[in-house]
C-alpha cells in the first residue's frame, strides 16, 4: 500500500480567528474555505467546531477531527477500502475519497494525493573538507529577513489508550512500518510511500488523553526551524519545547503551544530510511528523547559593555 | 498582608473576562497568570499538573478559551474551572492547578500575598 503521508488535517476549533491568525504566523499560505496550505500543498484545514460539516468529536475536547493521508495511486486507494471494508464501515464521500475510523477511533480519510511537485533552495552548509555542494561563492549563508514557508506536512502523534491495538490497526491493516521504538511510549511508524523515519508516533496513554498530540510541518532546514521559531517567539507565542535535535529521525525541533490544545511543531532534516532499516528499541528517557536542546532567549551583545 | 509583599499591578489593568501572564524573574516565562472573572481575581501558576512545569498559554496573555469560560492549557488541551482550578477535562482531569494568594489595597494595587 502507497500510503505517503497525512495531506491534510482537519479541525473544528474553538476560535477560529486565533487559529487563522497562528496558522498565518506559523507561514503556512491561507487559501481560502479555512484552508492553510504549505508548498507542496498539504494542509491544515479549519472549520468552527460546531460545524456539522465535520466529523463528530472525540468528546474531550480534543480539536482534530480528521486525518487525512494521501495515497499514491487508484490502487492503494481500492486496496485500503477492501481492507478496512472487511469490518467497518467505509464511506465514499463525494470528492472520491474514503473514510473510515481507526481502531482508536479517529477519523481516517484516504485521497489520491493532492501533494504538488515544489522547487524550494537546500539550507547548504559549508562542511570543511567535504566533497558535497557548497554555497556559491559570495552567497550569504543567512538571511534574516527571508520570508519562510513550510514545505510539507510531516507528522503527527496520537494520545492511544492501547497503544499495541493501535500498532497492530496501523502495521496489519494498512502495511505501516516501525522505524524505531521508544520503549514506555510507543513507535514510530513509516507508510509504504514515504521514507520519511516516521509520519506517526503514538504514545500510550490513559483513555481520558485520547487525542492529537502533536503535528508539525517539515521546513528546509535548521536556519529555518531556528529563524522561524524565533519569530513565533517574538510575536508572543508560547515555546514549549525547543529548539533542539530529535535522537529519534534526527529531526532539528521546535513546539509551541497552540489555540488547537495540541503542540504544534517546526521540524527539519529527518531520517529517510527503507526497508534495510533495522528498528531500535530503546527506553524513554529525557536523554534519549533529544541530541541536544536549547532554549531561546532575547537578542543581546556581548559588547564591552555586556548588555544590548 | 505579609512584609513588603509584591505588587502585581493595578487592578485596572486586569480587564474583567480577560486573563494577563506574570514573567516577574524577567526569563521570558510567565510564573503565575491571573484571570478577573466576575469582579474576583484567581492566580494560579503557569504549570500544568499534567507535566508540571509545562507553560499554559498560547500566546502572551492567551490562558482561557474564547468563551472565556474556562481556563485552557494550550499545550494539550486541559480545560480547568476557574474558580477552583480544578481540571475538568483533558489529559489531567481531577488534578488542580496551583493557586497563588492575592490581595488588593483601597487604591487598586494588587499583591502576591505570599
Amino acid at each position: 500500500m502507497k500510503i505517503i503521508g497525512p495531506d491534510a488535517l482537519l479541525f473544528g476549533v474553538d476560535d477560529l480567528e486565533a487559529c487563522t491568525q497562528y496558522l498565518t504566523d506559523y507561514g503556512l499560505t491561507p487559501v481560502g474555505d479555512g484552508r492553510f496550505e504549505a508548498m507542496d500543498g498539504t494542509a491544515i484545514v479549519i472549520a468552527a467546531k460546531d460545524d456539522t460539516s465535520l466529523p463528530a468529536d472525540m468528546g474531550n475536547g480534543c480539536q482534530l477531527r480528521k486525518t487525512l493521508y494521501g495515497v499514491a495511486d487508484e490502487a492503494t486507494l481500492n486496496a485500503v477500502a477492501e481492507e478496512l471494508g472487511k469490518d467497518r464501515e467505509v464511506r465514499r464521500l463525494e470528492d472520491g475519497s474514503i473514510e473510515a475510523l481507526d481502531d482508536m477511533g479517529f477519523t481516517l480519510g484516504f485521497q489520491l494525493t493532492i501533494r504538488r511537485d515544489y522547487e524550494a533552495p537546500a539550507e547548504v552548509v559549508h562542511s570543511p573538507g567535504s566533497n558535497a555542494p557548497k554555497r556559491e561563492l559570495n552567497e550569504l549563508g543567512v538571511d534574516p529577513s527571508v520570508k519562510i514557508t513550510p514545505r510539507s506536512l510531516s507528522h503527527l502523534v496520537y494520545f492511544v489508550p492501547d497503544g499495541d491495538k493501535a500498532e497492530a490497526f496501523y502495521r496489519d491493516r494498512l502495511g505501516f512500518r516501525v522505524t524505531d521504538r521508544l520503549v514506555g511510549a510507543g513507535p514510530f511508524m513509516q507508510p509504504g510511500g514515504t521514507q520519511d523515519h516516521h509520519t506517526l508516533f503514538m504514545i500510550q496513554a490513559p483513555e481520558f488523553m485520547r487525542g492529537l498530540e502533536h503535528f508539525t510541518f517539515h521546513f528546509g532546514g535548521p536556519t529555518e526551524v531556528m529563524l522561524a521559531g524565533s519569530r513565533m517567539v517574538e510575536k508572543g507565542y508560547q515555546s514549549f519545547w525547543g529548539p533542539g535535535r530529535h535522537q529519534m529521525g534526527s529531526n532539528w525541533f521546535w513546539y509551541f503551544n497552540s489555540p488547537f490544545g495540541a503542540r504544534m511543531e517546526m521540524d527539519a532534516d529527518m531520517d529517510l530510511h527503507d526497508e534495510q532499516w533495522v528498528a531500535r528499541e530503546i527506553p524513554i528517557s529525557a536523554e534519549i528523547s533529544q541530541a541536544f536542546l536549547f532554549q531561546y532567549r532575547e537578542k543581546w551583545i556581548p559588547g564591552p559593555g555586556g548588555g544590548k | 498582608m505579609s512584609h513588603n509583599p509584591q505588587r502585581l499591578c493595578a487592578i485596572d489593568e486586569l480587564p474583567e473576562g480577560e486573563s494577563k501572564g506574570f514573567d516577574l524573574d524577567g526569563d521570558g516565562q510567565d510564573e503565575l497568570f491571573v484571570v478577573h472573572r466576575e469582579g474576583v481575581l484567581y492566580a494560579y501558576r503557569n504549570s500544568c499538573p499534567h507535566q508540571p512545569g509545562a507553560p499554559m498559554a498560547w500566546r502572551r496573555h492567551a490562558y482561557l478559551n474564547k468563551e472565556a469560560s474556562l481556563i485552557v492549557c494550550f499545550a494539550h488541551g486541559a480545560q480547568f474551572d476557574i474558580e477552583s482550578g480544578l481540571c475538568i477535562d483533558g489529559p489531567c482531569q481531577g488534578a488542580s492547578l496551583t493557586a497563588v494568594p492575592l490581595s488588593q489595597d483601597r487604591d487598586g494595587n494588587v499583591y502576591l500575598t505570599e
